[in-house]
C-alpha cells in the first residue's frame, strides 16, 4: 500500500467537491424540516435531479441549464409530496418512501437514452493567480462554481433562519403550527414553498452528481446519497453551519476511502465501500445518546400533518 | 369549496374500497405513461394484468410464477405491516433479505457435498437469525440510544449490498467456477434446495412460509395481547404507554419479526428461484413489499391479495419487456405510482368531503 501517493491538498480539494451534493441536499432538507415537515423523499428527489439536470446539460449543451433543470425536476417531484401530505393528509413517512420508489423508477426509466454519453464539462472559476498559490491554491482557487454556491447557500440558509421574518415565520410553523395558524399565517402554503425549497436543492445536489462528481448517467447514481443527507440533518441538529460540518465529515471519509482503494489497501474494496454508511450511522448514534440529546433540538411539529378544524 | 372533515373512525367501507380505487387510478396514469412511451396503454394494461393469467401461451409459464414472485413480497409484507402499525419504521428489510440469504446460504455451502436431512432445516433458521440480527441492529440502536431506526435501517442496507458482492467475489465464490463470481448453485444440491413442492404450481417453501406468516398475523392481530398493543401503540402511543405497553419491548419484537420474516424470505429465493449468492441477487423485493404492505392496508388477509397483485405486474413487466418492448424502469414506476395513489386515496377513509365553506 502506497499511503504517500495520497497529497493532502489534493484530498482536500476533493473532499470539498464529494461533499456539494449532500451539503445542498441536507441544507434543503433541513429548510423542510425546520417548518416541520419531514420528507424521507430526498434519494428519490436527487436522483430526478440527476436525470433532468444530465438531460437537460445533454441537450443543450449548457451545464447552467442542467442545474437549473436538476432543480426544477426535484422540485416539481417534491410538488407531488406537498400535494399529498398537505393537501391529502397522507402519512409523510410513507409518502416520502413512494417518493423515493418512484424516483429511482422514474429516473432509469428517463436515463434510458443517455448512458455512456458524457455531459458537457464545467470547468474551474478563474482566480487568476490566486489558484497558483501553493497548497491553498489547490484547496480554495480551483473549483467550479457549484462549490462556492452550496458554501453560499449555507450561509444564506443560516442567515435567513436567523435574522428574517420570513426564517421566524418558518420556523413557528415547524415548532406549533396550531398557534402559527391562530395567529392567521398559512401554514400549509409555507410549508408547500418549504417543501418545494427543499426539492429544488436536492435536484441540484443530484444534478451535481451525475454533471460533475462522476460525471457520467448510470442507474442508481446517488447511491444513498440523499439518505444520507437525512442523517447528516439531524448530525446538524437542524444547524446550517453543522451541516457544513456533517457534509464536510461525510465527503472526507468517501474521498478517503476512494484513495485507499485506488492505494491497493490490504481491506477489501467491498468493506471500504461501507464504510460510509457505516460511519453515518455510528455518528447518529452518538448525536442522538450524547449529552445533546436530538429530541430537544427538533422542530416540535415534526412529521405532524396540519388540519385546520376551524 | 372543497372542505375535509374528520370521521370519528375510519370509514371501514372505504377501507375496502380504496385499495381497488388507487388500483384502477393507477392503470389509468400508468395507460397514460406507457402512451408517452409511445406504447399502446390498453395493450400494455391487457399484457401486464391479463396476459400472463389467462392468455394459454403465456400461462402454463407465467401462473407457476406468481407464487414464485408473490411468496417473498408476502413473507416480508406481512414482517412490516406490524412495524408499520404500531409506527416503527423498518424500511431496510432489502438489507435483512440480503443477510439472511448469505447466512443460510452459507451454512448449507459448508456441508458440501454432504447429504443430510437436517441441512434445509438447519439453513432456514439460520436465514431467519440473519435477518433478525440484522434488523436487531437498528432495533437495539433505538432502544439504548434512541437512534432513527428510519435511517439506520436502510443506511444498512447499502452496508448489506456491499456485503453480498464481497461474499459472492470471495468467501462463498464457487471454487470450481472458474473465477467467476457467484456461489455453488444450491437448487442443484439436493440437500440444500429448496424445490418446487408441486410440479406447475410455484409452490415452494418459502410460499408455505408465506402463507403460514399470514396466518399466524391474523391471528396475532385478531386475537392475542401482543397484536391488541401493537394496534394500540400505533393509534394511541400514550395510551397504550399508560396501558403498560413496554416501548422498548415493542420496538424490538416488530424489528426481530419483520428482520427475521425478511431473512427467511431472502434464504427461501437463495436456495430456490435464484439458486445462488451473486453480486445481482438483490432484487428489490424488500422495497417492493413495502408497497405490497400498504396496498394490503396493513392488514394479513389484504397482504395476501397485495402479494398477488404486484408478483404480477413482475410477471407482466417482464412480458411486456418481451413482447411490447416496455422498459423494465417503466414498470419499476409504475409500482411507486400504485402507492401514491394509495396513500391519496386513502384520505377518503380518514375524512369525509363537505362541499362548501366552514360552518
Amino acid at each position: 500500500m502506497d499511503l504517500g501517493g495520497i497529497n493532502p491538498a489534493v484530498l482536500i480539494a476533493s473532499l470539498m467537491v464529494a461533499s456539494v451534493p449532500i451539503m445542498l441536499a441536507a441544507l434543503g432538507e433541513l429548510v423542510v424540516e425546520k417548518a416541520g415537515v419531514l420528507n424521507l423523499g430526498v434519494e428519490g428527489m436527487m436522483i430526478i435531479g440527476a436525470v433532468m439536470g444530465f438531460a437537460v446539460a445533454v441537450n443543450t449543451g449548457s451545464p447552467l441549464a442542467g442545474f437549473l433543470g436538476g432543480a426544477a425536476g426535484g422540485a416539481i417531484l417534491s410538488l407531488v409530496f406537498a400535494l399529498l401530505t398537505q393537501y391529502l393528509l397522507a402519512n409523510q413517512v410513507a409518502t416520502g418512501l413512494a417518493l423515493t420508489l418512484f424516483g429511482l423508477g422514474l429516473s432509469s426509466l428517463i436515463g434510458q437514452g443517455y448512458v455512456g454519453i458524457r455531459p458537457p464539462l464545467t470547468g474551474a472559476l478563474p482566480f487568476g493567480p490566486l489558484a497558483d498559490i501553493p497548497v491553498i491554491g489547490r484547496i480554495l482557487f480551483r473549483h467550479d462554481w457549484m462549490v462556492y454556491f452550496s458554501l453560499l447557500m449555507v450561509a444564506a440558509t443560516w442567515a435567513v433562519l436567523k435574522f428574517t421574518r420570513i426564517g421566524l415565520i418558518l420556523r413557528a410553523v415547524g415548532e406549533n403550527h396550531d398557534a402559527a395558524h391562530a395567529l392567521g399565517y398559512k401554514v400549509r402554503r409555507i410549508r408547500v414553498l418549504a417543501i418545494c425549497f427543499g426539492g429544488a436543492m436536492a435536484g441540484l445536489g443530484g444534478a451535481y452528481v451525475s454533471l460533475i462528481r462522476v460525471p457520467q448517467w448510470t442507474d442508481g447514481i446517488t447511491s444513498g446519497a440523499g439518505w444520507i443527507a437525512l442523517a447528516i440533518v439531524v448530525f446538524a441538529s437542524w444547524k446550517p453551519w453543522r451541516v457544513l460540518l456533517g457534509a464536510y465529515l461525510f465527503g472526507g471519509i468517501t474521498v478517503l476511502q476512494l484513495n485507499l482503494q485506488a492505494a491497493g489497501a490490504r481491506i477489501p474494496v467491498e468493506y471500504l465501500s461501507m464504510s460510509p454508511y457505516l460511519i453515518t450511522i455510528l455518528v447518529l448514534v452518538i448525536m442522538s445518546s450524547g449529552r445533546g440529546r436530538i429530541a430537544a433540538a427538533a422542530p416540535a411539529a415534526l412529521g405532524k400533518n396540519f388540519h385546520a378544524s376551524r | 369549496m372543497l372542505r375535509l372533515e374528520k370521521r370519528a373512525s375510519p370509514s371501514r367501507a372505504w377501507g375496502m374500497a380504496t385499495p381497488l380505487l388507487a388500483v384502477v387510478l393507477t392503470m389509468i396514469a400508468g395507460g397514460i405513461m406507457f402512451a408517452i412511451l409511445g406504447k399502446n396503454p390498453v395493450e400494455a394494461i391487457r399484457t401486464i394484468f391479463w396476459d400472463p393469467l389467462f392468455n394459454p401461451q403465456f400461462a402454463a409459464y407465467s401462473r407457476p410464477q406468481l407464487l414464485v414472485k408473490a411468496g417473498p413480497l408476502i413473507l416480508i409484507a406481512v414482517g412490516l405491516s406490524l412495524g408499520f402499525r404500531a409506527g416503527i419504521w423498518n424500511i431496510g428489510a432489502e438489507g435483512q433479505y440480503i443477510v439472511g440469504a448469505i447466512t443460510g446460504a452459507a451454512v448449507g455451502l459448508a456441508f458440501y457435498p454432504t447429504e443430510a436431512w437436517f441441512i434445509f432445516p438447519l439453513m432456514v433458521i439460520s436465514g431467519a437469525i440473519g435477518g433478525l440480527l440484522w434488523a436487531m441492529i437498528p432495533a437495539v440502536l433505538r432502544t439504548a440510544f434512541r437512534t432513527n431506526e428510519i435511517l439506520v435501517s436502510l443506511l444498512l442496507v447499502y452496508v448489506a449490498q456491499s456485503l453480498l458482492s464481497s461474499m459472492a467475489l470471495g468467501a462463498l465464490r464457487n471454487p470450481q467456477g472458474g473465477g467467476f463470481p457467484g456461489s455453488r448453485n444450491l437448487s442443484q444440491y439436493p440437500a440444500a434446495a429448496n424445490p418446487e413442492l408441486i410440479a406447475g404450481t410455484g409452490m415452494h417453501w418459502g410460499v408455505v412460509a408465506a402463507f403460514i406468516a399470514v396466518i399466524f398475523a391474523y391471528i396475532l392481530l385478531q386475537r392475542h395481547m401482543l397484536g391488541f398493543s401493537i394496534r394500540l401503540a400505533g393509534q394511541a402511543p400514550r395510551a397504550a404507554r399508560y396501558a403498560g405497553v413496554s416501548p422498548t419491548r415493542l420496538v424490538i419484537l416488530c424489528l426481530g419479526i419483520s428482520g427475521a420474516l425478511a431473512g427467511l424470505a431472502g434464504l427461501f429465493e437463495v436456495s430456490g428461484p435464484a439458486g445462488q449468492i451473486s453480486i445481482d441477487f438483490a432484487s428489490g423485493y424488500g422495497f417492493t413489499a413495502i408497497i405490497v404492505a400498504f396496498l394490503g392496508r396493513l392488514n394479513p388477509v389484504g397482504i395476501l391479495l397485495a402479494g398477488l397483485l404486484m408478483a404480477l405486474t413482475y410477471i407482466g413487466g417482464e412480458l411486456a419487456q418481451f413482447m411490447l418492448g416496455l422498459p423494465a424502469a417503466a414498470i419499476q414506476a409504475f409500482q411507486g405510482m400504485l402507492l401514491f395513489f394509495l396513500l391519496a386515496v386513502d384520505l377518503l377513509s380518514n375524512y369525509r368531503i363537505r362541499l362548501g365553506g366552514a360552518k
